[in-house]
């Protein structure tokens, strides 16, 4: 037996009960970075020695009887969210040396835990883009398939718990940056509402979006790690005081009699879906109906904006949380220019990649005087309808059933210069973005190259324990694989 | 031809918060560069604003104080631009939602009284610091500034010359002291003012194009500032020229106005509602809450001080004008209730040590209620009035209280009758030849009389005691 491959909670038993100490489950999955790393690609820093020592410290604490749900659990993070002493580079050329003095809150909250950091995963630069190619230290790989994305912006963690590379991941999402690669790589994405994590620390694209959530083996473990990162901040004043409460409590509870929405835009061949993608997941639905839910056929109309609203207010957005990386205090500095405005554009253009260009462009464009009212203004208005809509259903139903990607991994050499049908890939996420729901996304079958194919669950405000509950529900009646690592 | 100036200002107050605007930084003035800054306000990746509720409420007591209305309801946006002392490269304003609207300052110029309105207070952050050193040909930016709570007063144009601009800055400059959210040391940037001013014609039906001069840092600049833009101005359309739109800047040593950008250079600053902070949602409980917490106001001190005391305008506008003095003055009334006294001994003694800088009102070495038993103690003949304001210099000194200077330095009168008669007795027995040229008539004698028995009974008692003995014994 791989230890590797287990379950967080799994783990949680054997560290428990002294079966093995968190130095050796450290040490392995150290030994299987450096062994498999190589061809995925799934980490920009590894902090060995540093992971060795919170170990060790891990296990005294374990040796004194503290059984703290993480402890001496070897996770990684994503690396755009801040790590005090240690890079941050948002897989930019821009920030390739930052290293933050500080901790992002859920980093404090996981050492408070003695959770053991393996390393910092890769992404699409910055957060933006779907396949974790434009980072620009590393390409991550599928592992389920080395040719194919590993999808994005969070390809590298998705990738790492894929691999069995780590536990779990912590990444964030902003319009399915933690759903989508967590779909291609075949495990659990949980994106929590909207300001259930702290959002300080985390490099920010889109403010009103981003939201820092867990990529696991299964719904179970996603919800183990929520429990320990949710909660209210002082730091960010639109973290919500919400209650938090026990995520896992739900699972095992019959869905019998649950509604679960089917909004049928979403399986509309005009959107692009893949039919494999979509009968698995209406294979699920059924499944879900012979569990004794019932299935409810309900519409989201504005679905055909989503993509052009999460593209207006996520670039106005992004392009200003941005600008602070203008090369004066931080971000690469050009050798270049006469006076500061030559110098904040020369360290701007070589700071950047194409894809970050384009949002800035973009953002900048929407935000100006001219534009601003029709554009941005009612990208404002779009998101209050998709509350509206999203609330409509959920008057009816407990929650929404999608398909999360309209096809499984692309092949990294396929063309990727059209990036408007990159765009057009995220439409099965963005919205529940737009209107702040909790999502998670989990395994509902394989393609016939065995490439996995994900479904979201989304759920209402704040009601993650319902989707996990779900997500859990159909976890244990299907078979999930992992991949085969040479 | 003459034309009639159309002015706007923009004044922007720093607030005296002790933190900083969106994080615990402090936010007093000065210390070492970049010593009070942290990864919040000197913008690292990944940190987050938090507002500081005090900065709101000063916002609000400004507002309130100004005659605004307050929106209960109010936006932070972000103003993007990139500049070397914004590190975030965005300032946080308000743009369609600012915290105060509508509101009205009354100024008095050459007697009359005018409303100058307001279009709006709202609140932002304050920039950085740039420092050019020429020498090693750098630029560095302290960071301490940066993140200090703004408010940005804005007037209609309702202003028509320098004076009126003058005293609107003054007025508003009182009222901030009022309230206490602001220093108004304008000298270190706690009050900085933008001047919009063009000219028209008074037939005119419609505003000439205005130029903006940006960034006077005191009173007097103000003032020749719009003195210089109106010459210059006048003399272009004499000559047929047009005015263009531009910001220009004011040189103080030159006394001129100088172009900085053109209307083709404005930035579009591309504002939008920041998705960090939570908009405020205000009760009428809070705001309630806030105007009660607002002291009484120079208006109705001034009421006050003319009607309840009797004081004269000219005496009570003195007082009133800076509110260290008016606290002081009511403190003192406070504790000897002769509103009239007390007023003489602090517009001409008090203020004349203030005046010669031996003292400030911000530091006074003594307390209202000793400054009170001085000027009581001068009232009641327990000093003389020539000793009580040397013993008024010797408390700026040493701070010691009235009554042991007057002890240690033998001020205090005690009006001994019968050790006075006993003196006055010797006195005249001593200058016999005086007394007698006295009642022969030469009444002028009694002066030197006076003089004499004045010197021996220092400390004894009251020149009065003096004078009644002196005559009765003469008689």
């Amino acid at each position: 037996m791989n230890i590797t491959n287990l379950k967080l909670r799994e783990m949680r038993d054997l560290l428990d009960k002294k079966s093995i100490s968190a130095i050796e489950l450290t040490q392995e999955y150290l030994n299987r970075i450096n062994k498999f790393d190589d061809k995925i690609q799934s980490y920009i820093t590894v902090t060995e020695d540093l992971a060795m020592d919170s170990a060790k410290k891990a296990q005294e604490k374990i040796d004194n009887g503290n059984t703290n749900p993480l402890c001496g659990i070897p996770i990684s993070i994503k690396d755009n969210i801040c790590t005090n002493g240690i890079k941050t580079t948002c897989a930019s050329k821009s920030l390739e040396n930052f290293i933050p003095p500080y901790n992002a809150t859920v980093v404090d909250k996981l050492d408070s835990q003695n959770a053991v950091m393996l390393g910092k995963t890769n992404l699409d630069e910055f957060a933006i883009g779907a396949t974790t190619q434009s980072s620009v230290f590393a390409k991550t790989k599928n592992p389920f398939d080395l040719s194919k994305v590993p999808g994005g912006s969070s390809g590298g963690s998705a990738a790492s718990v894929s691999a069995s590379l780590c536990a779990a991941s912590i990444a964030s999402d902003t319009g399915g940056s933690l759903r989508q690669p967590a779909a291609l790589c075949g495990v659990t994405g949980l994106k929590p509402t909207y300001g259930r994590v702290s959002r300080h620390g985390l490099v920010a694209i889109a403010s009103s979006m981003d939201q820092i959530g867990a990529i696991a083996k299964d719904a179970h473990d996603c919800a183990f790690i929520l429990n320990t990162i949710a909660g209210f901040d002082c730091n960010d004043a639109t973290s919500s005081k919400a209650e938090v409460i026990d995520f896992t409590s739900k699972i095992g509870e019959s869905i019998k009699g649950l509604k679960i929405a089917i909004p049928k835009e979403f399986y509309d061949s005009n959107i692009g879906i893949n039919s494999e993608v979509k009968n698995s997941v209406l294979a699920a639905a059924e499944k879900y109906k012979k569990m004794g839910a019932e299935l409810v056929e309900c519409c989201l109309p504005s679905l055909k904006y989503a993509v052009a609203t999460y593209l207006i207010l996520s670039s106005a957005e992004a392009a200003s949380n941005l600008s602070r990386i203008d090369g004066i205090k931080y971000g690469h500095r050009s050798t270049r220019g006469e006076n500061f405005n030559e110098l904040i554009i020369n360290s701007r253009t070589e700071g950047f990649g194409d894809e970050v260009k384009r949002r800035i462009l973009l953002g900048n464009f929407v935000l100006s005087i001219e534009q601003y009212d029709d554009y941005y203004k009612k990208a404002l208005a779009l998101r209050q309808r998709f509350i509206t809509e999203y609330a409509d259903i959920f008057e009816k139903c407990d929650v929404i059933l999608t398909p999360t990607t309209l096809s499984t991994a692309a092949r990294t050499d396929e063309n990727i210069s059209t990036p408007f049908k990159t765009y057009l890939d995220n439409i099965c996420t963005v919205s529940s973005d737009i209107a702040s729901l909790p999502a998670i996304s989990t395994t509902c079958g394989y393609d016939s190259n065995g490439m996995p194919i994900g479904m979201s669950i989304i759920g209402k405000k704040f009601d993650e324990a319902t989707i996990v509950q779900v997500a859990d529900a159909f976890e244990k009646s299907f078979n999930a694989v992992s991949p085969e690592l040479i | 031809m003459s034309y009639i100036p159309v002015i706007g200002l923009e004044i922007h107050a720093e607030l005296l918060t002790q933190s900083k605007i969106f994080c615990s930084c402090s936010a007093e003035f000065g210390g070492e560069q970049n010593s009070r800054c942290c990864p919040g306000c000197s913008s690292m990746p990944g940190t987050l604003p938090v507002l500081n509720k005090t900065a709101v409420k000063y916002a609000i007591k400004a507002g309130l104080a100004m005659n605004c209305e307050i929106n209960k309801f109010s936006v932070f946006d972000r103003k993007n631009y990139f500049y070397p002392d914004l590190p975030k490269a965005y300032q946080v304003s308000q743009l369609e939602f600012p915290l105060c609207i509508n509101g009205y300052v009354p100024i008095h110029v050459d007697g009359k009284e005018k409303k100058i309105r307001l279009n709006r207070i709202h609140l932002e952050e304050d920039a950085g610091k740039l420092i050019h050193d020429d020498f090693n040909a750098v630029s560095l930016v302290d960071l301490n500034r940066g993140g200090i709570p703004l408010i940005e007063i804005v007037t209609e144009p309702d202003i028509n010359s320098a004076e009126e601009a003058k005293a609107f800055v003054e007025q508003v400059s009182l009222l901030l002291q009022y309230t206490g959210v602001c220093s108004c040391k304008m000298e270190q940037g706690a009050l900085r003012c933008d001047v919009n001013i063009s000219l028209m014609k008074p037939e005119d039906t419609e505003f000439g194009t205005r130029v903006e001069i940006k960034n006077l840092n005191s009173l007097k600049s103000i003032g020749r500032a719009i003195e210089y833009e109106i010459k210059r101005q006048s003399r272009m359309l004499d000559n047929g020229e047009r005015i263009i739109q531009e910001t220009r800047r004011f040189n103080d040593n030159r006394g001129e106005t100088k172009s900085m950008r053109n209307k083709e250079d404005a930035h579009d600053y591309r504002y939008f509602p920041d998705p960090d902070i939570p908009q405020v949602n205000l009760t009428d409980e809070d705001l309630e809450a806030i105007r009660a917490e607002l002291p009484e106001m120079p208006d109705k001190r001034l009421e006050r001080y003319i009607n309840e005391y009797g004081l004269s305008e000219t005496d009570a506008q003195i007082i009133v004008n800076q509110k260290l003095i008016s606290d002081f003055y009511d403190e003192t009334v406070k504790n000897y209730n002769n509103p009239i006294s007390v007023s003489n001994f602090i517009t001409v003694e008090l203020l004349r040590r203030v005046n010669l800088g031996e003292v400030s009102m911000d530091n006074l070495p003594f307390s209202a209620k000793e400054f009170a038993s001085l000027i009581e103690m001068a009232d009641t003949d327990k000093v003389s009035k020539n000793d009580a304001k040397k013993i008024l210099r010797l408390m700026v000194e040493t701070g010691k209280s009235p009554e042991d200077i007057a002890k240690e330095n033998g001020f205090l009168i005690v009006n001994d009758i019968s050790k006075a008669d006993e003196i006055i007795s010797t006195v005249l027995a001593e200058n016999a030849a005086v007394v007698e040229q006295y009642k022969n008539g030469e009444t002028k004698v009694f002066g030197f009389l006076m003089g004499q028995c004045t010197k021996k009974l220092k400390g004894v008692c009251t020149p009065q005691v003096i004078k009644e003995t002196l005559e009765a014994k003469l008689k």
